[in-house]
């Protein structure tokens, strides 16, 4: 027992590729990473190839003329400036926020967003250089950049964080052409690997801080049908962005019930990957009831409510 | 009593440090994102903005920078701007030196733009305004020096109307013509073919901002001649002809 902690502490995931396979303990990581590299070149293939599926950039795009999506945030901001968008830019806020509060909020962070590509090759990094020390700011300033990028909107009459904010530079820049984006992208980056560990996506991002309010509401979330199953092995903790979601469900503290409730996962599902025991699996945050499948001994089961 | 407070009052410090510390920190980020903003809403004059653009102030707000307008203009002209550009990032514009605007009979690019920040109510490319040809050096505008260029005359897609070429007497001659191109901003859509195909070795004529290129009179003048027209007669009394500049207004 104490070898196997020892082996995972060091590397996460070793214990799950013994027991599922390589390719079972990375399934959802693979996944991930097709659906971000996916969506990038579905918008790629028009300027390069002159295949147009998607025109536009994650502000708004037009799909094959007929489905529009809306970045919701940027109407937002568009709204506090006063302005009221098209209809079809409405249309887009609507499939936007009506998508997401099936699959997650911050399903955009994890699933789609290009810098997430960037911040997870940071910590990837920083784990293998074995850089220990990140700068302290607490998670909820992410929420004080976004009440930050709203005032700024409201009081310059102007979408002002469009003019810096990294998420639509990146995505722009790959679609439309880079300039001196790729030195705010390399900040960030830089950021991430030396200063902060999760830094911008963890801690800073308005963006990710605005999916996250839909995400409060959202349907699909990581339930934990096993998690008396848990055997501390903490991979689960090592490999989370947002660790501090995972503990109340999975300790069952305050009698929280077996799914991860809290609004900043991102459904990223790189905790069932990891997990040697399958504590974890993709559910909806009605999942309140663990798994009788699994032999229970002395522990409550009864959620509340 | 004292030693359960006394932690609490601790942490309650260290919170409230906290707190203020993010919040000076988002603060001035926030500063500095707004004095940036503010700065990027004065459009630098080379940059053109598409046909039925709103006015420079509600077009920072209601342009999503998607780059649809980009996307679908068939000459590609537009650019979205690149964050090291001197204005708002990832918002259109054209050049009009490097490629002018074609002035589309159908305007694809403002039905392409899903906020309106293209004007959808501009159905006719002509009455467009994307800035204002000014024949900005008389010194080097070769119609000036007397030849008869008027190559900014019949690439005009308003010839005629936008351009026309007024005679002057050349006084250095004496005995020839000046054809001096002159521009009406009430027929100039601002589309650039002028100043592309200026043939002098920096444009003399050029499209500008219809802010940079416009005078405006103070709103109680009043133009007698004008004034004359629409009354049907004269203002004053019959008798009364004494030559006048202006007028001050009257309220009719």
């Amino acid at each position: 027992m104490n070898a196997t902690l020892k082996t995972s502490a060091t590397r996460p995931g070793v214990e799950a590729i013994a027991a599922k396979g390589w390719l079972a303990a990375h399934k959802w990581l693979f996944l991930r990473r097709s659906s971000q590299v996916g969506i990038l070149l579905l918008f790629l293939v028009g300027p390069w190839f002159g295949i147009w599926i998607v025109k536009g950039n994650l502000n708004f795009s037009y799909t094959l003329n007929f489905l529009p999506l809306t970045d919701p945030y940027v109407i937002l901001q568009s709204l506090l400036a006063r302005q009221v968008p098209e209809k079809l830019a409405l249309i887009g806020v609507t499939i936007v926020v009506l998508f997401y509060l099936l699959v997650g909020g911050r399903a955009y962070c994890s699933w789609v967003c290009p810098v997430n590509l960037l911040t997870d090759f940071a910590y990837w990094l920083r784990v293998r250089l074995g850089l220990k020390g990140s700068a302290h700011i607490s998670r909820p300033t992410r929420y004080w950049m976004l009440g930050m990028t709203l005032v700024a909107a409201a009081v310059t009459g102007s979408i002002a964080w469009e003019m810096v904010n990294p998420v639509s530079m990146m995505h722009r820049g790959l679609i439309f052409g880079l300039g001196l984006a790729w030195a705010v992208l390399l900040a960030v980056f830089l950021f991430d690997l030396f200063v902060m560990r999760h830094g911008w996506c963890g801690h800073l991002c308005p963006v990710g801080a605005f999916y996250s309010l839909i995400g409060r509401y959202t349907l699909t979330r990581i339930k934990l049908p096993a998690r008396e199953a848990c055997n501390d092995c903490m991979d689960c903790f090592a490999v989370c962005p947002e660790p501090q979601v995972i503990r109340p469900a999975l300790k069952a503290i305050d009698g929280t019930p077996p799914v991860i409730l809290e609004s900043n996962c991102t459904n990223c599902g790189r905790c069932i990957d990891v997990c040697s025991k399958d504590v974890f699996a993709f559910g909806t945050r009605f999942n309140k009831v663990v798994n009788s499948v699994e032999p229970v001994t002395g522990v409550p089961q009864a959620a509340p409510k | 009593m004292d030693n359960e407070n006394k932690p609490s009052a601790a942490a309650r410090r260290q919170f409230l440090a906290d707190t203020a510390r993010m919040a000076c920190g988002v603060g001035l980020l926030g500063l500095g994102v707004g004095l940036y903003a503010r700065h990027a809403k004065a459009l630098p004059p080379a940059a053109i903005r598409p046909p039925g653009a709103l006015p420079e102030t509600e077009f920072s707000a209601a342009c999503i920078r998607c780059g649809l307008c980009v996307r679908d203009c068939p000459f590609d002209i537009l650019h979205l701007a690149k964050p090291e550009e001197p204005m708002s990032t990832g918002t259109p514009y054209f050049v009009a030196r490097q490629l002018p605007c074609e002035m589309c009979e159908d305007i694809p690019c403002v039905k392409a733009c899903p906020t309106g920040a293209l004007d959808h109510s501009l159905k006719d490319i002509n009455k467009s305004k994307m800035g204002l040809a000014v024949l900005v050096d008389q010194e080097t505008c070769l119609n000036f020096l007397g030849l008869r260029c008027d190559i900014c005359y019949r690439v005009c897609p308003v010839i005629d109307k936008a351009i026309t070429l007024d005679r002057q007497v050349n006084v250095r001659t004496g005995r020839h013509t000046h054809f001096i191109p002159v521009v009406h901003s009430d027929h100039c859509t601002g589309c650039g073919k002028c100043e592309k195909a200026c043939p002098t070795e920096v444009a003399s004529i050029k499209v500008f901002p219809l802010y940079m290129a416009k005078g405006q009179l103070s709103s109680h003048y009043r133009l007698g001649w004008v004034e004359k027209e629409k009354a049907g007669g004269s203002l004053g009394s019959a008798g009364c002809r004494a030559p006048v500049q202006h007028a001050r207004g009257h309220e009719i």
